[in-house]
């Protein structure tokens, strides 16, 4: 098999010894985000019990999110779907503005900034989208797509040196440079993935979102990205909030891994203590459902119901419903995020001794 | 004889630059109560191989070669009608999206009835019965009740156990389940597989698990069949498969997962992707993927070798085992 021997990334051994002093490049602070599905003004009212009322209903996405991202780190967001992954990083990116809470970069409160301000954010943030199918234009050549953001922020540069750089980007992804004629739907799921790819780096970011960049691949292409996205955080010195619901690829990627659940952090950890050490109810059966190789009779935690809808949130802890070790204090009282050993958790049981 | 033999199978679609070849010569065979998985990437035809059985290609596909043999009869030489007798009753399906199972303005309830009256002389009573009864065995809450729901008011979980529920509605002898459980979260997909498995041990039903997911089949199947560009390139038993896979597609696929690499260092890629069917290249069709390609490789399609428990379609592995025989 190619590459394999010869090329040894230093991912694992940066994961394995934190270096002294971590910097913090993104913080996210308290974070909440509701989204409003009552309509129009008009639309809300309602004749209810003899008179006219206004009625909303907000989908509660994101509760109170706190989270660090450290530079040079790829900080996993995993999760079930619905549980606010994507909108952590839609408003990360300022895509949407929180209802509450605030988004720091480097050191700058950037949630609420006009759109000039933010401009040079939008270069050294970039984000990545689960589906290369649609993050791509059809009607642009794959030059003008690569083309595009650099001249967007680098209005400065000459058209050789436009040239230069998608080129140069164009090799780094694995696409054939020859190729800058073609459009999106002559390249297969993978290589549309490269392109994006290729389009998220040709400005010279900082940090990249990633939004479930490999869920929409076949394994053997999900393992050619996957490696892409490594050599580049090597190369690049890049920093990465990768979001997925694959936790196999959390356990390879990761430096550190948050789990959601219904729109709060239920824990955080190295993926190392994670993995050999769930602390959280949920964490433990999210872990003990991914289909492994090796066991052939799945002994996998059960978990009572299904996620409720976040319009209706909970009571006390997001989960008690479904958790095996719930008591009155968990259907009443919210747990917050305490420290462990490798991280924080937020349960009742945990912090109790109970679990 | 097995319950289920597919010989020599070969499934063509139309097109207007010429046909394309879907299938090229695909054999298998399912025992009664065996579960089998079919694994490949997306395109390789893992679904058109479960729908030719019961001639649910769809124009502009057809079935241009090949037969189909099930508990004696040749469904490959049957009219629609005599299909229909099969399907659903004896032969069932799971789709990834139930939506293709259900009726939206029916209710479960109603739905149910309608197939079991369809293929039993029973009572309205009698039916709603056997259909409560079913769905308790899937382990719905408030099975009464969700007999009068419709599709649209259950989660995307219930209503792939409401589809379990109705594919074992007239006892089958085979389920065919089409990816039912990539579309669903992990601890749902882990809930969905351990009962399926659980109601097919316990009736004596044959599974045939479609999936793309190595570790789902590794904990369901008892053997396995590795697709590749329309053929399979691979079949035996899915812990040989596993633990001991011969062909380089199938060594590549299980060498990608993540879990196959130290955390943090480089997956270990195939290159390449699988060539689509109107250019698949000539000899074997992973060749310009594979790191053992030779000359040979490129000009002649290979045939299946035995090498253990498995049959493989590969020069390279035919030439070690001659090798070795020759050797001893
Ligand atoms: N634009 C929107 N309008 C209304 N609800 C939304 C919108 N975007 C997301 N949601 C809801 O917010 C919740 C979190 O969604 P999302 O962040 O997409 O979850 P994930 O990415 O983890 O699957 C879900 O219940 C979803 O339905
Ligand atoms: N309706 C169709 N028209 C043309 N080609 C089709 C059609 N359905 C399937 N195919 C071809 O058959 C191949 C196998 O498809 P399928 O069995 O669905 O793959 P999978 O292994 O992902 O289930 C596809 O690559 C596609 O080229
Ligand atoms: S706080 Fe209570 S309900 Fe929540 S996870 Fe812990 S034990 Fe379970
Ligand atoms: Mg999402
Ligand atoms: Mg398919």
């Amino acid at each position: 098999m190619p590459d394999v021997t010869t090329h040894k990334t230093t991912n694992a051994e940066a994961s394995m010894q934190p270096s002294t002093e971590t910097q913090t490049l993104v913080r996210i602070q308290d974070l909440e985000k509701r989204f409003d599905l009552s309509g129009s003004w008009l639309e809300q009212l309602q004749f209810k019990e003899g008179k006219l009322q206004r009625h909303q209903e907000f989908v509660h996405a994101i509760n109170g999110v706190t989270l660090e991202v450290q530079k040079g780190e790829a900080l996993c967001v995993v999760g079930e779907s619905g549980c606010g992954k994507s909108t952590v990083a839609r408003t990360v990116m300022g895509l949407i503005s929180p209802s509450g809470g605030e988004i720091h970069y480097d050191g700058q409160r950037i949630d609420h900034l006009p759109a000039k301000a933010m401009l040079p954010y939008r270069r050294r943030m970039q984000m990545i989208f689960q589906n290369p199918y649609a993050s791509l234009n059809p009607r642009m050549t794959i030059q003008q797509t690569l083309e595009e953001p650099l001249r967007f922020h680098q209005p400065g540069l000459n058209p050789s040196e436009v040239g230069d750089k998608v080129h140069e980007v164009m090799h780094a992804v694995g696409i054939n440079p020859d190729w800058g004629k073609r459009y999106a739907h002559e390249f297969s799921g993978g290589q549309r993935q490269r392109i994006s790819i290729a389009r998220a780096l040709a400005v010279d970011p900082e940090f990249i979102v990633a939004d479930e960049p490999i869920s929409a691949l076949d394994v053997s292409i999900q393992a050619q990205v996957l490696n892409l996205m490594m050599d580049a955080q090597e190369a690049r010195g890049l920093t990465y909030l990768f979001i997925t619901h694959d936790l196999s690829v959390v356990e390879h990627f990761g430096t550190r891994v948050a789990v959601m659940y219904l729109g709060t952090v239920c824990e955080l950890a190295t993926t190392r203590e994670l993995f050999a050490n769930p602390r959280h109810p949920y964490t433990q059966a999210l872990l003990s459902a991914i289909p492994r190789l090796e066991d052939d009779r799945p002994t996998h935690i059960r978990l009572q119901g299904e996620v409720p809808t976040p319009v209706n949130l909970p009571s006390g802890c997001v989960f008690h419903g479904r958790c095996p070790y719930a008591d009155q204090r968990c259907r009443t009282e919210k747990p917050q995020l305490i420290p462990t050993a490798g991280g924080q958790v937020a349960c009742h049981a945990v912090q109790e001794g109970r679990l | 004889m097995a319950l289920l033999e597919v010989n020599h199978l070969d499934v063509r679609f139309a097109l207007r630059g010429g046909d394309i070849q879907a299938l090229r010569d695909v054999s298998f065979s399912l025992d009664r109560g065996e579960r089998l998985g079919i694994v490949g990437e997306s395109g390789a035809g893992k679904s058109v191989a479960a729908f030719s059985i019961l001639n649910l290609i769809a124009q502009p596909g057809y079935i241009a070669g090949g037969d189909i043999h099930f508990d004696g009869q040749t469904l490959s030489a049957m009219s629609e009608h005599q299909l229909r007798q099969i399907r659903g009753h004896r032969i069932s399906m799971i789709f990834q999206d139930p939506m293709m199972t259900l009726n939206p303005v029916l209710s479960i309830g109603e739905q149910m009835v309608e197939c079991l009256r369809a293929h039993r002389r029973i009572s309205h009573r009698e039916a709603r019965e056997i259909a409560l009864d079913r769905l308790k065995q899937v382990q719905i809450p408030s099975p009464q009740k969700r007999l009068d729901q419709y599709p649209h008011e259950l989660s995307g979980g219930m209503r792939q156990r409401i589809i379990i529920a109705i594919a074992l509605l007239l006892d089958p002898d085979i389920i065919i389940a089409d990816e039912p459980t990539t579309a669903l979260d992990v601890t749902i997909q882990a809930e969905i597989m351990a009962l399926l498995l659980e109601l097919c041990e316990q009736h004596n039903v044959a599974l045939m698990l479609i999936t793309h997911d190595l570790g789902v089949v590794s904990q369901v199947t008892q053997r396995t069949l590795v697709m590749y560009a329309g053929r399979i390139i691979e079949q035996g038993p899915t812990k040989e498969i596993i633990n001991d896979a011969q062909h380089p597609y199938t060594q590549g696929l299980i060498n990608a997962l993540p879990q196959m690499a130290d955390p943090g260092q480089r997956l270990n890629q195939i290159r390449g992707a699988m060539p689509s069917l109107n250019a698949i290249p000539s000899g074997c069709a992973f060749n310009p993927r594979c790191d053992f390609a030779t000359e040979h490789c490129r000009h002649v399609m290979p045939e299946f070798v035995t090498s253990g428990g498995c049959q493989v379609a590969c020069h390279m592995v035919r030439e070690m085992i001659e090798e070795a025989q020759h050797h001893a």
